[in-house]
C-alpha cells in the first residue's frame, strides 16, 4: 500500500465505518463491508489517482456491500429489513457535522459500561481509530488471535444486549461521560507512550484521540472534566516533536528544544483549560491539564514554576492516588525542595509495595540518587528499573545514564 | 427487544423490616414503578418470587424425573423477583430498571431474552 493511501485509509475508516454503523444498526457488518471497500479501493487506488472525495467513494461502495450482504442472507429480520430500506435509499455522501454524529453513536456504543473495560479501547482503537487486529494486539500484549476473538464477542454483546448506537439522553450523559474520556485519554497515552514497537510516539494515534476529545467537547460544552481532557491532550501533544531526538531517542521534559513545541496547540489547550476551570468543578483530567500548562508556561526548564506542579500534583494524588501520581509528585518535590525530599516520598511508596514493580518508579529513584551522588545505590535502581522490561525507547535511555555513572 | 430483570437481594444490604414506614415506601416504590412501566407500555410481566426454601430443583435423567429440594444454587444473594421488560435498547432498559426499589436495596441483573429466528 502506499503511503498516501494509508494516510486516506486510516483517517477514512472511522468514518465510513460510523456512518454504514448508523444504517444497518450492526457494527460486525459495517466493520466488514468498510474493509471491503478498502480492499476495493487498494486495487483501484494503485493503478490511478485517489478518487476527488475518497471519503464518499469509500462510503458509498461499503453501503453497497452491506447492501449485497444482507440481501444474500435468506432469513431477515425485521431490523435487518429496515436496514436494507436504509441502504438502498439514495443518500448523497454525509456532511461532516453527520459523520461526526454518527462517530458519536459509535463511541458511546464502544464505551458502554456493559461491555468488559478492556475491550473497550481495543474495540475503540479498531472502529473509530482504523488501528489494525495485529496492532492493537501489540499494545496490549497478546496474541492476534486473542485480541481477534476479544474484538468478536464485544460486537455479538453489542447485538444480544441491544447496546444502542446513540449518543446517552442529557441525564443519562453525566453518567455515561467519564468512561468515554477515560477511553480517549487511553487512546492517547497508547499514542503518547507506546508500550511497544519501535517508536516512541505514535502521532496517528494521539491526533485520533485528540479529534474524539473535540467531538465530545462539542457535545458536553459545559462538562469541565470533558475539557479538561481536551486541554490536556493539546498541551501534552504540543510536545510531540520534542520528545523524540534525531536519532529516535526519548528526550525528557528539561532537556527539551522548547522552541520546538507547538504554539498553536498550547494556546488552544490554555484557552479550554480557561474555560474549563471557570466552571468551577474540579477534576483530575483539569488538573492534569494545568499541570501541563505550568509545563507550557516555562520558556525555559529553570523557569518553571515546580512548587505549583508538587501542589498539584498533592491535589491529583487526592483523586488518584496511583504510583504513578506518587513518583511525579516525588520528582516535582524534588525539583522544588532538592532531591532528598523527592526520595522520601518514592521510599514510602517501598511500604505498601504498590508499584514496585514498575520500571519507571526504579528510574525515577536512580536519578534522584544520582543527583544525590549515592552512585552506587543510583546503579543498583538502574538495574532494577532495567530488569523490569521497560519499551525500547527507555531501555536505550536508561542503559545509556546507567554507563555514564557506572565505573 | 425483552429484558429480564432480576432483582438480587445482597447479603450486606439490610432490607427494610416490614410494618416500618420505610417498608412501607419501598412497597410503594415497586408499586409506582410498576404502574409507569405498565402505563409506558413497557411491562410485559412482573412479580415476587416465595423465598429459596420454597424451591424445588428437577432434573430428568434416563427418562425419569429426578426432584431435589431446596434451589439449584445455593447462594447467599438470592432472587427476590423478576420483570420482563419490553424496550428499544440496553439503555433504555437499564433506565427503567433504576427505577425499580431492588436496585437500591441489592442488584438487578439486566439480560436480554434470545429472539428466535421466527419472532424476529
Amino acid at each position: 500500500m502506499t503511503s498516501q493511501t494509508e494516510i486516506v485509509f486510516r483517517r477514512e475508516w472511522g468514518r465510513a465505518v460510523a456512518v454504514v454503523t448508523r444504517l444497518t444498526g450492526d457494527l460486525g457488518l459495517a466493520e466488514d463491508a468498510v474493509q471491503e471497500a478498502f480492499a476495493a479501493a487498494v486495487g483501484r487506488w494503485a493503478s490511478g489517482p485517489l478518487p476527488s472525495d475518497p471519503s464518499g467513494w469509500l462510503i458509498a461502495v461499503a453501503r453497497n456491500h452491506a447492501l449485497d450482504r444482507l440481501r444474500r442472507e435468506a432469513r431477515r429480520s425485521g431490523k435487518e429489513q429496515a436496514a436494507m430500506l436504509l441502504l438502498s435509499q439514495h443518500d448523497p455522501a454525509p456532511p461532516p457535522g453527520r459523520i461526526a454524529d454518527d462517530q458519536l453513536r459509535l463511541i458511546f456504543a464502544c464505551c458502554h459500561p456493559a461491555l468488559d473495560p478492556g475491550t473497550r479501547v481495543a474495540l475503540t482503537l479498531r472502529s473509530l481509530c482504523g488501528l489494525t487486529t495485529a496492532e492493537i494486539a501489540r499494545s496490549f500484549l497478546v496474541s492476534e488471535a486473542t485480541l481477534a476473538q476479544r474484538l468478536v464477542r464485544a460486537k455479538r454483546k453489542i447485538r444480544a444486549a441491544g447496546i444502542p448506537f446513540r449518543v446517552p439522553a442529557d441525564d443519562e450523559l453525566p453518567g455515561r461521560i467519564g468512561g468515554v474520556l477515560r477511553v480517549v485519554y487511553l487512546v492517547f497515552t497508547e499514542g503518547h507512550q507506546a508500550s511497544t514497537g519501535p517508536r516512541i510516539v505514535r502521532g496517528e494515534l494521539c491526533d485520533e484521540a485528540i479529534r474524539l476529545a473535540r467531538l465530545l467537547a462539542r457535545l458536553c460544552p459545559d462538562d469541565a472534566e470533558v475539557l479538561g481532557l481536551l486541554a490536556l491532550l493539546l498541551l501534552t501533544d504540543a510536545r510531540r516533536d520534542a520528545r523524540t531526538s534525531a536519532g529516535g531517542r526519548l528526550v525528557l521534559l528539561g532537556e527539551q528544544d522548547r522552541g520546538s513545541w507547538d504554539r498553536g496547540k498550547i494556546d488552544e489547550g490554555t484557552r479550554v483549560l480557561d474555560r474549563a476551570i471557570r466552571l468551577r468543578r474540579p477534576g483530575p483530567y483539569q488538573l492534569q491539564a494545568a499541570i501541563a500548562a505550568c509545563h507550557a508556561a516555562a520558556g525555559e526548564a529553570s523557569a518553571t514554576d515546580w512548587p505549583g506542579i508538587a501542589a498539584l500534583y498533592a491535589a491529583l494524588a487526592r483523586y488518584e492516588p496511583t504510583p504513578v501520581v506518587h513518583a511525579n509528585r516525588a520528582v516535582a518535590v524534588s525539583m522544588a525542595e532538592g532531591p532528598a525530599a523527592g526520595l522520601a516520598i518514592l521510599d514510602e511508596l517501598r511500604e505498601d509495595g504498590q508499584g514496585w514493580r514498575w520500571h519507571l518508579l526504579h528510574a525515577c529513584r536512580a536519578d534522584l540518587l544520582r543527583r544525590l551522588g549515592r552512585t552506587a545505590e543510583a546503579c543498583d535502581a538502574y538495574r532494577t528499573a532495567l530488569a523490569l522490561d521497560p519499551p525500547p525507547a527507555e531501555r536505550e535511555f536508561l542503559t545509556a545514564r546507567l554507563a555514564e555513572i557506572d565505573h | 427487544m425483552r429484558y429480564l430483570c432480576l432483582l438480587i437481594g445482597e447479603p450486606d444490604m439490610e432490607d427494610p423490616v416490614p410494618g416500618t414506614p420505610e417498608f412501607m415506601q419501598v412497597l410503594s416504590g415497586y408499586e409506582s414503578a410498576t404502574r409507569a412501566m405498565a402505563a409506558d407500555g413497557v411491562l410485559v410481566d412482573s412479580g415476587p418470587l416465595q423465598p429459596p426454601s420454597a424451591a424445588a430443583t428437577l432434573r430428568v435423567r434416563d427418562g425419569r424425573p429426578l426432584v431435589t429440594d431446596g434451589p439449584f444454587a445455593e447462594l447467599k444473594e438470592q432472587i427476590g423477583g423478576y420483570y420482563v421488560l419490553d424496550c428499544a435498547d440496553l439503555d433504555e432498559a437499564l433506565r427503567r430498571a433504576a427505577t425499580i426499589p431492588a436496585a437500591r436495596y441489592g442488584a438487578i441483573e439486566v439480560r436480554p431474552l434470545m429472539v428466535m429466528p421466527d419472532q424476529a
